[in-house]
């Protein structure tokens, strides 16, 4: 076995990359889709649900209180793009390539985002909608939980790395 | 024995580098269970069971033989029940813990301390149990499927015992295992299309979370209360996407001329994934006023702070006010080497955990392709200079021009090595020290500074983002 594989401090995941939360407040390679939420930019009480599908980039647009998106007819609307570009920003293109399997060179989420549209992909139901809403109300959730000083031995296993996406 | 008046930078290095008598068989026996993990454990083959005998027999002559070998019968046949597996984990936790103390055992030769007390705490209050039982539910799906067999689905049965886990601060060891652990499953989903796997962090973390599902394991009680004078020594930060926590390393010197001993004092949070850098630091500072203190070069007064039996501050900033300047490399160079180590909890025996404050000083620096090497005594030492956090003001080239530096040893796949927590350094013909958690109090430093605005635009857009959508 390699070094890797025989170290119990393995980095496995590169920590996320700064971005600007401001349009697209979450964003995650999740549960087979690329997934999360992108505020309205008219309305400040809505936010739009959107997600593509690894493999097939089946794609999803709704708004949260599970109106259909406009722009999500017949292709990807800005919301999904919105959501890749700022995907690439977290997790750096070359995982974005991998969690959806886009057979593309692409280092940009433009060329990431042809490559998936150039294959003509179709529009899904909603049904992931309430799911991925749910993931975002949890991961806002941490925010409201509180600190401790109570010791926490396991966190020797989660050392931090310098190294980026 | 290291005369203390030379301080500890006469570390033996030639201790750290010499073999271990039964290491490599205790790590094989091991590594044969940790592969049997790969395939998983729902109809294991042939190889898989002989890796379930391996480990069996490791611990034959130890109290846990019979019920490990009964586990590893059961579930060599594929017919395990959760008990069985908590007892395989248990076993590979005592292999571990056997480890952990002959590479204790060598460390504290070579730095030439005192040993600390092997005190063993009481079991504490009693928890509820259905949120482990829960956990250990999902744990034990995860070893049936194996890491060739990770799905989405099996991964996300971690998130609801993790959301319920969470909101309870005495569940939050095994909360935050889980969540760092599942969040690095999903990430490598299908299992069938993965190259390779941390096949020893993973059977680490999984062997760590079965056993802090047995009821009380996971309790760190207080032993006592500690009065006195605490010179810190640097800060540790570790993180996963959603959690943070920074330990305080210090020498706690008691009122009543008790001898001086090393001590920790943690705080954590959970956190957003997006929330990252110089914000942790600010999510954290609130909670201990000890970080502001390590930043800022200052020794704390405690008075009644409660400590556990492994030499844990259970922090609260009323049993603590601010003291007179203690610059971390004089407390290294004066009061370290006097002072006598840590105690490990028994089952936080495990080589990962060991985190041995050193000072070094009057070593040689090497850089090549594998990183930073400090030749200590005329024996290599590998630096790690990746543990350092990037907020902070300690970068590797600091690291490779420093002069003395303080440290926190520490053992990984097969090797010891050292994991900078500062080190002074000539900057205009003046020797200036440059801490790790440099910026855990706050700064002024310009990078800094702008790290830290980012941080709070981040977390500014989420708590706006929650007040909008979180309670409707």
């Amino acid at each position: 076995m390699s070094d890797w594989e025989r170290a119990s401090a393995a980095r496995v995941v590169p920590p996320a990359r700064p971005r600007k939360l401001a349009k697209v407040p979450f964003v995650e390679l999740a549960d087979g889709r690329l997934q999360g939420v992108v505020s309205s930019g008219s309305d400040i009480e809505r936010v739009y649900v959107s997600s593509v599908a690894a493999g097939s980039f089946t794609y999803a647009c709704s708004t949260n209180n599970n109106r259909p998106c406009g722009g999500a007819r017949g292709g990807f609307c800005n919301h999904i793009r919105a959501l890749v570009t700022e995907a690439v920003l977290q997790y750096g293109a070359d995982r974005v390539v991998r969690y959806l399997r886009v057979e593309t060179d692409a280092d940009t989420a433009a060329g990431i985002t042809g490559a998936m549209t150039a294959t003509r992909p179709d529009l899904g139901d909603k049904s992931a909608a309430a799911a991925v809403f749910s993931r975002f109300l949890r991961h806002l959730a941490y925010l409201e939980l509180a600190p401790t000083t109570l010791p926490l031995p396991e966190m020797q296993w989660f050392p931090p790395t310098r190294a980026v996406a | 024995m290291v005369p203390a008046d030379e301080g500890g930078g006469l570390m033996r290095g030639d201790l750290l580098t010499a073999d271990i008598d039964g290491l490599d068989e205790a790590l094989a026996a091991v590594d044969a269970f940790d592969q049997a993990l790969v395939a998983g454990l729902l109809r294991p083959q042939a190889a898989q069971a002989a890796g379930l005998t391996a480990l069996a027999d490791a611990v034959a002559g130890s109290p846990l033989a019979d019920r490990v070998a009964g586990a590893a019968e059961k579930a060599s046949t594929g017919s395990a029940a959760e008990d069985d597996l908590v007892a395989l984990a248990a076993a590979r936790t005592a292999l571990l813990g056997s480890v952990h103390d002959a590479l204790l055992e060598r460390v504290t030769e070579a730095t030439g301390r005192p040993a600390g007390p092997a005190e063993a705490a009481g079991p504490g209050p009693e928890r509820p149990a259905n949120l482990l039982v829960a956990a250990r539910s999902w744990l034990a799906d995860l070893a049936r499927c194996g890491w060739q067999g990770l799905d989405h689905e099996v991964v996300a049965g971690a998130a609801p015992v993790v959301s319920a886990m969470l909101p309870d601060p005495a569940l939050r060891r095994l909360a935050a295992l889980l969540d760092g652990f599942a969040a690095e499953l999903a990430a490598t989903c299908p299992g069938v299309t993965a190259e390779r796997f941390p096949v020893r962090r993973w059977a680490d973390l999984w062997a760590r979370g079965m056993m802090l599902t047995v009821p009380g394991a996971a309790d760190t009680p207080a032993a006592g209360t500690a009065t006195g004078r605490l010179l810190p020594l640097g800060v540790d930060a570790q993180e996963h996407a959603t959690a943070v926590q920074a330990q305080v390393h210090a020498v706690f010197e008691p009122a009543d001329g008790g001898a001086a001993r090393l001590v920790r004092a943690s705080v954590s949070a959970p956190k957003p994934d997006t929330v990252i850098g110089a914000g942790l630091w600010k999510l954290l500072r609130p909670h201990m006023s000890l970080l502001a203190a390590a930043g800022e070069g200052r020794s704390m007064d405690i008075t009644g702070m409660p400590v556990t039996a492994e030499g844990d501050l259970l922090w609260s900033d009323e049993h603590a006010r601010p003291g007179e300047p203690a610059e971390a490399f004089a407390t290294a160079r004066v009061a370290l080497p006097a002072a006598t180590d840590l105690p490990a909890a028994p089952l936080d025996r495990h080589p990962a955990r060991l985190a041995v404050p050193v000072f070094l000083e009057g070593y040689g620096v090497e850089q090549d392709d594998g990183g930073l090497t400090f030749t200590v005594a005329g024996q290599p030492l590998a630096v790690d200079t990746d543990r350092v956090p990037a907020a902070g003001p300690l970068t590797p080239e600091k690291v490779a021009a420093s002069g003395a530096c303080i440290a926190l040893l520490r053992w990984d796949d097969g090797r010891f090595r050292v994991q900078p927590l500062a080190v002074e350094t000539t900057v205009r013909k003046k020797a200036v020290a440059i801490h790790a958690g440099g910026w855990a109090g706050g700064t002024t430093e310009k990078a800094g500074v702008q790290a830290e605005k980012a941080a709070d635009a981040a977390v500014g857009v989420l708590r706006e983002r929650a007040g909008r959508l979180l309670r409707k």
